[in-house]
């Protein structure tokens, strides 16, 4: 089954014609990685999927983008789209409030109002996160005293709350140190059983490491989408090649 | 960055070309102390395997220090793994051309019951074989790796013929037994030779398409 069906997509930026004729079909319960290299649309394709960029000025888009079968672009609840799928992004934004709070925010603004149906989701989030061992007995402090990698997972137990169907993640561990980034890595392959899992990732070994399906960007177009081992291993495609081996260029 | 990966898988290719260089001269000269009795340059051979046995570990050490450094995929990954197996291979030529060496001393003092000419032709035509297996991966050379498969019906003929002949020589006269079964297992040797030579090719093989004995590996 497939979480995303993305076809005939093309984005602009005002006349930059940012992405090209996309057609993927992206599997559910599992993890794809986006690589590429800078500026080739992989991010812009994630933020297609919860149409984060309906905020950006300029920004037209074509084609059709389907969730679980849903068309998002027509007369979809963003709101309710960006709960059912979540983003995490490059740098931990925790919101400057508490640990509690942090993760409870979602769940209150989707009316949630119970402090023990509040406290059970955060924990599950928490736990779901790998986190709750390292924050249950400070869940009333800043959550900005934790550290990098402490944040990140804060931030991923936030998207969990809202019980997303799927978690985008734009480079989600670019900004931490290995250890923290390995924390992260086995968390999201345990998270891969419940949650699709949509990465873009600069570093080629977190995405042979981590992710069931790759898709290679270049200049706004999908080169090729295979398996991680085949796009790795023996790629079709000459550019993605000499894009993965460092070639390119 | 990728410069130094060039460099370095360049320095791979040539330290894989001077180990063949040494296995292939392994067996020349095995075949050359066999057929004139020549007992020094057997000795030479038997002690020269060390170095072989070094040139093994040095490449060893080079290609985990690429696997280590440089994380490889796609084509440098079967480029450096194809390496790691073929070594593995090469160094048993290097110690089948030792035990023929070894043969050769335990038959110095004996005149030879057979003419030896089907030995040298196996000795030829295995040292093309090891010699061209190593060229088609340096080369990436498909053809060039498959026509190496192909050659070892040749060397398996030639062995087979061996084996008639000392067959019919200890039939003919049962005194003929002891240097027969050391000729058969000089013949087997570079038999076996042959074999390693085709494990390398179907390595190369496998660095050209990821494909090794018909099976997708990754």
């Amino acid at each position: 089954m497939n979480c995303f069906e993305i076809k005939g997509l093309n984005l602009y930026y005002d006349k930059f014609h940012a992405l090209k004729n996309i057609d993927l079909e992206l599997e559910s319960g599992k993890i794809t990685a986006f690589i590429g290299p800078s500026g080739c649309g992989k991010s812009t394709l994630l933020k297609t999927l919860n149409r984060m960029n309906d905020l950006v000025e300029g920004c037209r888009i074509t084609g059709d983008v389907r969730l679980f079968g849903e068309d998002i672009y027509d007369d979809t609840d963003v709101n309710l789209l960006r709960r059912r799928v979540g983003m995490v992004f490059q740098k931990p934004n925790p919101f400057p409030m508490s640990i509690f709070d942090n993760v409870a925010y979602g769940p209150r603004t989707h009316g949630i109002k119970s402090r023990f149906e509040l406290g059970e989701i955060v924990e599950s989030s928490l736990r779901a996160a790998a986190i709750w061992d390292e924050v249950k007995d400070r869940l009333k402090k800043p959550a900005l005293s934790l550290s990098g990698g402490q944040q990140q997972r804060l931030c991923i137990a936030r998207a969990l709350a809202v019980s997303p169907e799927v978690l985008l993640m734009d480079e989600p561990t670019s900004a931490l140190d290995p250890i923290s980034t390995g924390k992260i890595e086995e968390l999201l392959l345990t998270l891969r059983e419940k949650y699709s899992i949509i990465i873009v990732t600069h570093n080629m070994q977190q995405a042979t490491r981590i992710s069931d399906s790759t898709a290679f960007f270049l200049l706004g177009e999908v080169i090729e989408y295979d398996s991680t081992e085949t796009v790795f291993a023996m790629p079709r495609d000459q550019r993605t090649e000499d894009y993965i081996t460092g070639r390119f260029g | 960055m990728r410069s130094r990966f060039d460099e370095q898988l360049t320095e791979l290719n040539n330290t894989l070309i001077e180990m063949g260089a040494l296995i292939e001269s392994a067996i020349a000269k095995a075949t050359k102390a066999l057929e004139a009795h020549d007992t020094q340059l057997a000795r030479e051979i038997i002690a020269g395997d060390d170095i072989i046995n070094e040139k093994e570990k040095e490449i060893e050490r080079l290609c985990l220090k690429l696997l280590l450094n440089q994380q490889p995929v796609a084509r440098d990954l079967r480029q450096i793994s194809t390496a790691l197996k073929m070594i593995t291979d090469m160094e048993r030529i290097g110690d089948h051309a030792q035990d023929i060496s070894e043969l050769c001393l335990l038959l110095s003092e004996q005149e030879y019951i057979m003419n030896l000419d089907l030995i040298p032709k196996m000795a030829i035509t295995t040292i093309n074989m090891v010699t061209e297996s190593i060229d088609a991966f340096v080369r990436k050379d498909l053809e060039l790796a498959q026509s190496v498969i192909d050659r070892d019906d040749v060397v398996d003929g030639l062995y087979m013929d061996v084996k008639k002949d000392l067959i019919a020589l200890v039939r003919s006269d049962p005194d003929n037994s002891e240097q027969a079964f050391d000729l058969m297992q000089i013949a087997k040797y570079y038999e076996r030779i042959g074999d390693h030579a085709v494990n390398i090719a179907e390595w190369v093989i496998f660095s050209i398409t990821g494909i090794h004995k018909d099976t997708q590996v990754l």
